[in-house]
C-alpha cells in the first residue's frame, strides 16, 4: 500500500510539475534571450505536455484500478506561521480528472496546430511562453484542493487571457480589447479573493474540506449555511460570471477574438470560457444549502443563454459566432449546474469543449469547407430553418435585431454608468491636484503637462 | 544585549559617507559613477552581512561589535532587529542597482555625492531605535532631495512646506513624548507624530509633495526617497509602540482610503512618472494600513508587502527610468510601441508591476493575502478596500505596459535595447521577485517574528489592550 501511495503521490507531483516545469524553461530561456528554434520550443511543449497527460492518465488508471474515488497530494505547508496556513494541496476526484485530461489533450493538441500556424510569426516565443502559463493556470485551477490555490491558477489564466488577446500588439484595437478583457478578470479575481477570505474567516482555512465537505465529489456536504453560504456563493458567482462572460460581463467574449485563432479556440471555445462553470460545480455543496443562490444561477444561466443565442445570429463574422454560440452552450450548463444536474453539466462541458476547439480551428478555412462540401453534393448548402424573426412584425424584429447588434447594450451600460463617472471623477480629482500643487509651488506648466496631448487613456477605451 | 561579530551596522553607514567625500572630490562623472558603485556595492556587502550575522546570532536584537560609537555617546546608536534585519540589505541593494543603472546620458544630472549621502542617513535611520535619533536622522534624510531641487533651480516651495510640517511635528510629538515620561502618552503627544507619518508617507490630503517630487527631481532621487517607505518606519519607532489602537485603527481607515484613491488615480495618469508616483502611493498606504491594523497577521502581512515593494517597486521605478533616459518623459496617453525594441525590459516591467500587485509565484502574492485577511478582521467594513486597490492597480499596471510597449509599431534610427547594466539589475530583481514568490516561507516567518515582537513591545509600553498572538 506504500508503495501504491507512493506511486500516486509521485504521479500526482508530476501531473503539476509538468506544467510548471515548461513554464520555467521556455520562461527563462526566452528571458535570456537563448529560445530562438521553432523546432526547440515545439518540442519543449510537447515534451511538458505528454508527460503531463501521461501521468495524469496513469494516476486516472490508478484510481480506476483501486476504486478510489478521491486522491489528495500535496507539497505542504507552502507558509506556515501561527493562525495562518498555507497548503499547496492539490486533489483528483470525478470532477477534475476530466477537466484535467481535456486540459492536456486539448493544449497538447491546439500546440501542434499552433506550430504550423504561429510559423515565422514575430511573437512565436512570446505565444508559447504565455501557452504555457495558460495550461499551468488550467491545471492549478483544476486540482486546487484549497481557496488560495485555486486563486493563483485563476489569475495565471486571466493574465494569459488578456496578454493572448493583445498578441498582434503592433495594433491598437487588440490591446483596448486585452485591457477590456483584463479589466473584466481583475473584478472576477477581486470576487473570488474576497470569497477566499469570507471562507477563511468563516472556517478557519481556505481548504475545500473545510467548506465543501469531505466526501468525494459530487456527495460533498457543505459546512456554510444560510447567509454565510448565500454570501460566498455569490461571491462566486461573481467570479464565475467575470470569467465565464456571463451577464454583465458577456461584452469581452467577442472582443477576445482578436488573438490569434489557436489561443481563441483553447481559451474561449473549450477552457478558459468553462472556468466559471468549473468553479461553480466545485462549489457545488454551497449550492445545495441555498436554494436562492441556485435561482439566481438558473436565472443568469438562462439569461447569458438566450441572449447569445440572440447575439450569435446577427454576427457577420465566424470568430464572433462562434464566440456567442459558446457562450450559449455556457449559459446553458451554468443553469443546469443551477438545476443540480452536475454530472450533465459537466459531460456537457467536455463534448461542448471539444467540438467548439474544432469549430474553431476550422473556422479560418470556413470558406474552404463550404466549397469542398457543396462541391461534394453537386449543389448549394440549405439555409436552414425559417428564422423566428419572419414571425415578428418588423418593428419588434428591428428591435430585437438592434439589441443583438448592440450586444446588448451591455458593454454601454458598463461604460457610461460604471467607467466613465470613475474616470471623470478621478480625472477632477486630479486637475484639482494639478491646480493646488501649483498654486503650492508658484511654478508654471510642470514637465507631466507636456507629455499629455489628447484625452485620457481611458476614454479610449471607454 | 548580544553583539555582532564585527561592526557591520557603523561600516554600512560609514562607507557610504567616505564614498560620498571622495566621490564629490572627482571631476570625471563615469569615474564618480564608477566609485559610486564600489561604495554602494561595499555598503550592500556589509548590510548583507549585517543581516546575516544577525541570523546566526539567532538573537533578537543585536549591537554591533567593538562598541565604538558607545564609546564616544556613551549608548550604542545602531542596533540590527528582525525588523531593520532584511530591509538594510534590500535598502542598499535598491540604492546600488540605481546608481549601477544610471545610464552615462544621465550621470551630470544625477548627484552621486548626494545619493551616497542619502543611502548613509536611510540605513543609519534604518538601524536606529533611539527616538530623538530617529527624528534626527528622518530630519536628515529629507536634506539631499531638497539639495537636489534646488541645485536643478526647481521651485522647492511645496516640498519644503511638507518636509517642513513633518520635521516639526515630529519635533513636538517627540517633544511632548519625552515630557510625558514613562506614563501614558496623551493625544497631544501621539497625534502630531502621527500626522508626521501620515505627511512622510502621503496619507491624503498630505500627498501632494511626492508628486511634486516626481515632477521635479531626478527619477533616481525620487524613487530612492520614497520607494524604502521612510513614514512606515517612522510609524514602527515613534507612534506603534505608544498609540491607543482606535488612534491606530482610525489612521489605518484613512490609509485604506488613500490607497484606493490613489490606485484610481494611477489609473487616470498621463505620464510616466506620476503613474508611478500614485502606484507607489497605494502600495506605501496599504502597508501603513497594515500596520495600523495592530494584529499578528495584518502587521507580519504589511512587513512582507514592505519588503517586497522595495524589489518590486524598485524594479518597475528603475524600468521605467531606463525608459525615459530613452525616449524623455513617458507619455501613458498614445501608445509607444517600445517591445520590439526592448522586449527585455518589457517583461521586466511586466513582471515587476504584477510582482508589485502580488501576481502569484512573486514575493508580494503571501504578503498581500495576509493583508487582504487582516485587513478584514479588523475592519469589516472597509477591508474590501484592499482588495479594490490591488485590483485597480492591478489594471493600471497592465494598462501601462499596453501604453508604453505595444499598440503600434515605433520607429527608431538610435539602438533603445536594453545595456548589460540594467539587463543585471533587472534581472537581478526578477530572480529576487521569483524566488521570494516560490519559497515564502523564511520571509514569511521571519516577519511574522518581527509582528510579534513588534506587538510585544507595544504591549509592554502602551496601556492599550492588544492581543498580541491572536491574528
Amino acid at each position: 500500500m506504500w508503495e501504491l501511495d507512493y506511486w500516486i503521490q509521485s504521479l500526482g507531483v508530476t501531473v503539476v510539475a509538468a506544467p510548471a516545469m515548461l513554464l520555467a524553461v521556455l520562461g527563462l530561456l526566452s528571458l535570456l534571450g537563448r529560445l530562438k528554434s521553432e523546432q526547440t520550443i515545439s518540442r519543449i511543449v510537447q515534451c511538458g505536455v505528454v508527460v503531463g497527460l501521461m501521468a495524469s492518465l496513469a494516476l486516472l488508471g490508478l484510481m480506476l484500478v483501486t476504486g478510489r474515488r478521491h486522491i489528495e497530494f500535496g507539497f505542504g505547508h507552502w507558509v506556515s506561521i501561527p493562525n495562518y496556513d498555507f497548503w499547496i494541496k492539490f486533489e483528483f476526484d470525478r470532477l477534475n480528472v476530466p477537466f484535467v485530461l481535456l486540459t492536456f489533450i486539448l493544449c497538447g493538441t491546439i500546440s501542434a496546430f499552433s506550430t504550423r500556424y504561429m510559423h515565422r510569426e514575430s511573437g512565436y516565443v512570446r505565444f508559447f511562453v504565455l501557452f504555457a502559463l495558460f495550461q499551468l493556470g488550467m491545471i492549478v485551477t483544476s486540482l486546487a484542493c484549497t481557496i488560495e490555490t485555486l486563486f493563483a491558477g485563476w489569475e495565471m489564466v486571466g493574465l494569459s487571457s488578456a496578454l493572448l488577446v493583445a498578441f498582434f500588439q503592433e495594433r491598437p484595437a487588440p490591446v483596448r480589447n486585452g485591457l477590456r478583457v483584463w479589466i473584466v478578470y481583475r473584478v472576477s479575481d477581486a470576487a473570488l479573493l474576497m470569497a477566499s477570505v469570507v471562507v477563511h474567516h468563516l472556517t478557519g482555512s481556505g481548504d475545500f474540506d473545510n467548506f465543501l465537505g469531505r466526501a468525494a465529489w459530487p456527495e460533498g456536504h457543505g459546512s456554510l449555511e444560510g447567509s454565510s453560504a448565500l454570501l460566498v456563493g455569490l461571491l462566486l458567482l461573481l467570479a464565475a460570471a467575470g470569467k465565464s462572460a456571463l451577464i454583465p460581463f458577456c461584452g469581452w467574449l467577442p472582443r477576445a477574438m482578436e488573438g490569434p485563432t489557436p489561443s481563441s479556440a483553447v481559451f474561449y471555445g473549450a477552457l478558459s470560457v468553462h472556468l466559471g462553470a468549473f468553479l461553480l460545480l466545485r462549489a457545488s455543496p454551497i449550492l445545495d444549502v441555498s436554494p436562492p443562490l441556485c435561482v439566481v444561477i438558473v436565472v443568469l444561466g438562462l439569461a447569458t443563454a438566450l441572449f447569445a443565442s440572440l447575439a450569435g445570429r446577427v454576427q457577420t463574422d465566424i470568430k464572433s459566432a462562434l464566440s456567442f454560440a459558446s457562450l450559449t452552450q455556457v449559459g446553458l450548463i451554468v443553469a443546469e449546474i443551477g438545476f443540480g444536474l452536475r454530472y450533465i453539466a459537466l459531460v456537457h462541458i467536455i463534448g461542448h469543449a471539444c467540438l467548439r476547439t474544432l469549430q474553431f480551428v476550422r473556422a479560418p478555412t470556413l470558406l474552404r469547407d463550404y466549397n469542398a462540401i457543396e462541391n461534394a453534393i453537386g449543389d448549394r448548402l440549405s439555409p436552414g430553418a425559417v428564422p423566428m424573426s419572419r414571425r415578428l412584425s418588423d418593428r419588434v424584429a428591428a428591435w430585437f435585431y438592434r439589441l443583438a447588434l448592440e450586444r446588448g447594450y451591455f458593454d454601454a451600460v458598463l461604460t457610461d454608468y460604471l467607467v466613465r463617472p470613475f474616470v471623470r471623477a478621478f480625472e477632477w480629482c486630479d486637475a484639482l491636484e494639478r491646480r493646488w500643487t501649483h498654486f503650492l509651488s508658484g511654478d508654471p506648466t510642470p514637465a507631466s503637462d507636456k507629455a499629455d496631448r489628447s484625452p485620457s487613456s481611458l476614454d479610449d477605451l471607454a | 544585549m548580544t553583539d555582532l561579530h564585527f561592526p557591520w551596522l557603523e561600516l554600512s553607514i560609514l562607507i557610504p559617507l567616505i564614498g560620498a567625500v571622495l566621490v564629490q572630490r572627482l571631476r570625471d562623472p563615469v569615474q564618480a559613477r564608477t566609485w559610486s558603485v564600489v561604495a554602494s556595492g561595499l555598503t550592500l556587502m556589509s548590510a548583507f552581512a549585517a543581516w546575516e550575522d544577525f541570523g546566526l546570532l539567532n538573537a533578537k536584537e543585536a549591537d554591533d561589535a567593538w562598541h565604538l560609537l558607545s564609546r564616544l555617546f556613551g549608548h550604542e546608536l545602531f542596533v540590527i532587529d528582525q525588523l531593520s534585519a532584511p530591509l538594510l540589505p534590500l535598502t542598499a541593494l535598491l540604492y546600488t542597482l540605481t546608481i549601477f543603472t544610471t545610464l552615462r546620458t544621465k550621470i551630470r544630472r544625477f548627484s552621486f555625492p548626494w545619493t551616497l549621502v542619502s543611502e548613509a542617513i536611510t540605513l543609519a535611520t534604518l538601524s536606529c531605535k533611539l527616538p530623538w535619533l530617529v527624528i534626527v536622522l528622518l530630519a536628515a534624510g529629507t536634506v539631499p532631495a531638497f539639495v537636489e531641487l534646488r541645485t536643478r533651480g526647481q521651485s522647492t516651495r511645496v516640498y519644503s512646506l511638507h518636509m517642513g510640517l513633518f520635521v516639526g511635528l515630529l519635533v513636538v510629538g517627540g517633544a511632548f513624548v519625552a515630557i510625558e515620561g514613562e506614563r501614558v502618552h496623551s493625544l497631544l503627544a501621539i497625534l502630531p507624530l502621527l500626522a508626521a507619518v501620515c505627511v512622510r508617507s502621503g496619507v491624503v490630503p498630505f500627498h501632494c509633495w511626492m508628486t511634486d517630487l516626481f515632477e521635479k527631481a531626478t527619477f533616481g532621487t525620487a524613487l530612492l526617497t520614497t520607494v524604502p517607505i521612510a513614514g512606515a518606519y517612522a510609524a514602527i519607532r515613534l507612534v506603534l509602540p505608544i498609540a491607543p489602537g482606535w488612534v491606530l485603527q482610525s489612521i489605518g481607515i484613512i490609509s485604506l482610503v488613500t490607497a484606493v484613491y490613489a490606485a484610481g488615480m494611477a489609473l487616470v495618469q498621463k505620464e510616466g512618472r506620476r503613474f508611478f508616483c500614485y502606484l507607489f502611493l497605494s502600495h506605501s498606504a496599504l502597508v501603513l494600513s497594515g500596520l495600523e491594523m495592530v494584529t499578528s497577521i495584518g502587521l507580519t502581512g504589511a512587513l512582507c508587502v514592505w519588503l517586497s515593494m522595495i524589489l518590486s517597486l524598485g524594479g518597475f521605478g528603475l524600468t521605467l527610468r531606463a525608459l525615459e533616459s530613452r525616449r524623455g518623459r513617458l507619455s501613458l496617453i498614445d501608445f509607444q510601441g517600445l517591445y520590439s525594441h526592448t522586449p527585455t525590459l518589457a517583461v521586466c516591467f511586466a513582471l515587476t508591476g504584477l510582482a508589485s500587485v502580488g501576481f502569484p509565484g512573486t514575493a508580494g502574492f503571501v504578503g498581500g493575502e495576509l493583508l487582504v485577511d487582516g485587513a478584514v478582521e479588523t475592519y469589516p467594513h472597509f477591508g474590501i478596500a484592499v482588495v479594490i486597490a490591488a485590483a485597480l492597480n492591478g489594471i493600471a499596471v497592465v494598462q501601462a505596459y499596453f501604453r508604453l510597449f505595444t499598440g503600434k509599431i515605433h520607429v527608431s534610427t538610435v539602438d533603445l535595447s536594453i545595456g548589460p547594466r540594467e539587463r543585471i539589475a533587472m534581472l537581478t530583481l526578477v530572480a529576487m521577485l521569483l524566488l521570494g514568490g516560490l519559497s515564502p516561507q523564511f520571509i514569511v516567518e521571519s516577519r511574522h517574528h518581527a509582528a510579534t515582537e513588534l506587538l510585544d513591545q507595544r504591549a509592554t509600553l502602551s496601556n492599550d489592550e492588544v492581543p498580541p498572538h491572536q491574528p
